[in-house]
């Protein structure tokens, strides 16, 4: 029986085993008197029956399936012939692929021998064997646990709060996967950037001034300096930051006042889906945007008015980088604009002052904590946005505050680093582990910072 | 001032019975009745006639005609959602920040029409002031709470003399004592009757001529409410003020006129005592003796 053969047959036993319990709960309570002398709903029992009777076979097959190929791979080496099973480990590990590859009818290295056949053919039947024998426990455990579900079901027997117990422990797990997913993304980052920060030392990475990163992987080949230095990176970074935020700031914040204070509810229901709509297209939409239309127009502005501008700039990027923020700052702001307690805006106007002067003297400094917060996740994400800057920013690592030139940013060498082949322990390609690191320091520490302010901003007002 | 209407109503003893000379009306109203009572003063500083205010179809108040007189506490009572908070804000026009407010008929303020196009209605907000149920101080500092409206307006030039009104009109509403050594801090730090205090002083600071005050001690406690009640009288020496209430003990103590509302109508207006001791109007003795509202 395959493995999804055997979920469905599991899944239907456990509506069997739902039914079971539940009519289980109405024969046991009909001496009493009926369904309400029953400690829980007959639902509850006839979940916990099904519960009981998937939940450990789940598990048994879980087990069952990761410990497989362990257990058979030993089996199958340890009828290898002597001599073979004498080699390095290394050797047997190419020994143990080959055998594989067999099995699965790849193509091998070198020619078979028929000891290889044979130690194939018994690997196929112990895999036969352990798929037939998983499917034979796996179901009488779930059986098993349906016995014991159907005999527990009693009038006492609190269902209800073992359901939930269960329902809890379930919704626990699935939090934890999503917790230990990121603490597992972090210490990969993190141990990779470790063994790049071997080869490059620390201070020349944060501080170096010269980033080319291609390594030289003959003694004698030249133009491969190998350089780490990410100080360029991170003037570029913040640059295309900073040109996306002079955007998209005032331009979100003043659309924000508009729409909370001025706009009709009329004007309110078209716009604030259209800043939506703007905030749903994909980046690379923007990428090609940035790198085909703003671009060029850019520089052939620049041209008629005798500026020398790269076909690929900064300031292309980063308006276009802008314009896709916005809809952040305006909506985050919008909320927060929203929040303020009408209270106040009456209490101004109950003093005569008229409604731009409520907004600059009263709304608008009763939001800005709100406002800062916003105006930091924007920053976040301006700085992880990888796409427009790709297309758009170009890939020369200039040192340069002058926004008509190329830059490069993070996110850009990281992809460059990382696209096409590459050899694993090479330090070009475990920079990019460092620079991810950095990057996602940099965000978290926004994040938090943001986070904090906005949650107190939230407490003012409670 | 009114010890014997608000003693009587502590001790909860049934008015007299109103005298059967005016024939009146039974619940529900009927439309364009008269309200009982003298509704002119003989020094107005407020004057409204025929005002009906429309939320969209709804009715809000109609035709509500009533004087307010020079230095004197007015205080409107009624159950919830019979208009009165309706009619202050018309006072002011206020309920012109609602958008699906109407309001018609006249309202002088000391002969001048309010909703004359010639008259500015942000002057017409420093000249008729506006206290809260909440207390809403501005997330500022106490000094800036009440200054606020001596800028906008200009009232002040340079710091000397902000500091001036600050603390004139923090004395006035009787807070100068508690706060002098911390003005610098926020108003939203201060209690919840320390902060309708500030609230009254920040609408002093614009020198109104008269003061609005929509339940101003409904979130506050006992202690704080008594404070509220002893500035109120004092501040009837320089200001007329309108409150409405929902204490009947609080609008006979501070109240020399008082003005009944029921379903967007003024049923009845007259001497605070006479309204607690004779009402005359069924609905205002139903609604006073505590058979609903
Ligand atoms: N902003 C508004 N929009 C629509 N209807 C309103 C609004 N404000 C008040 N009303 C209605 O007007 C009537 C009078 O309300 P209000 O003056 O607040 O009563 P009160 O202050 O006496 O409790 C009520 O029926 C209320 O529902
Ligand atoms: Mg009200």
């Amino acid at each position: 029986m395959t493995g999804a053969a055997l979920v469905l047959v599991l899944l239907a036993l456990a509506a069997v085993a739902f039914h079971l319990g539940r009519k289980r709960a109405f024969a046991v309570s009909a001496p009493l008197g009926g369904a309400k002398h029953l400690h829980s709903l007959p639902g509850y029992y006839g979940s916990l029956a099904a519960l009981w009777c998937a939940v450990p076979a789940v598990i048994v097959l879980v087990l069952w399936l990761s410990l497989e190929s362990r257990i058979v791979e030993n089996l199958v080496v340890s009828g290898l012939p002597e001599e073979v099973r004498a080699l390095p480990p290394e050797r047997l590990d190419l020994v143990v692929n080959d055998i594989r590859n067999l099995v699965e009818g790849n193509i091998v290295s070198g020619e078979v021998d028929p000891e290889m056949r044979a130690a194939a053919g018994r690997y196929r039947e112990l895999q036969r064997t352990s798929a037939a024998a998983s499917a034979v426990v796996v179901l009488i455990v779930a059986v098993a646990g349906l016995g014991v579900a159907w005999r527990r079901v009693a009038p006492a027997l609190r269902a209800r709060n073992q359901v939930e117990r269960i329902v809890r422990f379930f919704l626990i797990a699935c939090s934890t996967v999503a917790i230990f997913t990121t603490i597992g993304i972090v210490l990969s980052v993190l141990f990779e950037a470790i063994r790049f920060f071997g080869h490059v030392p620390l201070t020349d990475f944060l501080l170096g001034l010269d980033w080319s990163p291609q390594m030289a992987i003959r003694e004698d080949q030249i133009g491969s300096s190998g350089a780490f230095g990410a100080v360029p990176l991170f003037a570029g970074t913040l640059l295309i930051s900073f040109i996306a935020m002079t955007v998209a700031a005032p331009v979100g914040l003043f659309a924000a006042v508009y729409l909370a204070e001025y706009a009709t509810p009329a004007f309110r229901s078209v716009a604030k889906p259209a800043l939506e709509i703007l905030a749903g297209v994909p980046t690379v939409v923007y990428g090609f945007f940035a790198a085909l239309v703003v671009a060029p127009l850019i520089r052939d502005t620049g041209t008629v008015l005798g500026l020398d501008v790269a076909s690929e700039s900064a300031l292309a990027a980063g308006l276009v980088m802008g314009v896709m923020i916005i809809p952040f700052v305006s909506s985050l702001s919008d909320d927060v604009i929203n929040a303020v307690p009408q209270s106040l805006r009456d209490g101004s106007y109950g003093l005569g002052a008229t409604r731009s002067e409520t907004i600059r003297r009263v709304v608008l400094p009763a939001a800005l904590p709100g406002i800062v917060g916003g105006l930091l996740l924007a920053i976040s994400r301006a700085i992880g946005e990888t796409m427009i800057v790709v297309m758009a920013a170009g890939l020369a690592a200039n040192l340069t505050a002058n926004p008509l030139q190329a830059v490069t940013t993070v996110t850009v060498q990281i992809v460059t680093l990382l696209v096409g082949d590459q050899e694993f322990d090479s330090p070009k390609t475990l920079a990019a582990f460092a620079l991810g690191l950095v990057l996602f320091t940099i965000t978290l520490c926004l994040n938090v910072a943001a986070l904090h302010v906005v949650r107190k901003y939230r407490e003012q007002y409670e | 001032m009114n010890a014997t209407a608000s003693e009587m109503l502590l001790v909860n003893e049934p008015p007299p019975p109103p005298p059967p000379a005016e024939p009146v009306a039974a619940d529900p109203v009927p439309a364009g009745i008269e309200t009982v009572g003298r509704i002119t003063v003989d020094q107005p500083r407020m004057t409204s006639r025929n005002v009906s205010v429309m939320y969209g179809d709804k009715m809000g108040i109609e035709d509500v005609n009533l004087d307010i007189g020079k230095n004197e506490v007015l205080a409107m009572i009624g159950p919830s959602g019979c208009g009165k908070s309706t009619f202050l804000r018309c006072l002011n026009r206020m309920n012109d920040t609602v958008d699906v407010c109407r309001v018609t008929g006249t309202i002088r303020l000391d002969g001048e029409d309010v909703h004359d196009p010639r008259l500015d209605v942000v002057q017409l907000r420093a000249r008729v002031g506006m206290v809260f149920q909440k207390p809403n101080p501005f997330p500022k500092s106490i000094y800036d709470n009440v200054a606020y409206g001596p800028r906008i307006h200009g009232l002040a030039e340079g710091r000397r003399e902000t500091d001036a009104i600050v603390q004139r009109s923090l004395e006035k509403a009787g807070l100068w004592n508690e706060v002098r050594d911390r003005l610098e801090q926020p108003g939203t730090g201060l209690s919840g009757g320390q902060q309708q205090r500030l609230c009254i002083a920040r609408a002093i600071a614009v020198s109104p001529e008269v003061i609005l005050m929509d339940e101003p001690c409904s979130a506050l406690d006992p202690i704080a409410t008594a404070r509220i009640e002893e500035l109120i009288d004092e501040l009837r020496e320089n200001y007329t003020i309108v409150i409405v209430t929902h204490s009947m003990q609080q609008a006979a103590r501070v109240s020399q006129r008082t003005a009944y509302f029921h379903l967007g109508r003024l049923i009845e207006v007259g001497e605070t005592s006479q309204i607690f001791t004779n009402p005359r109007h069924d609905l205002t003795e139903d609604y006073i003796t505590g058979r609903f509202g």
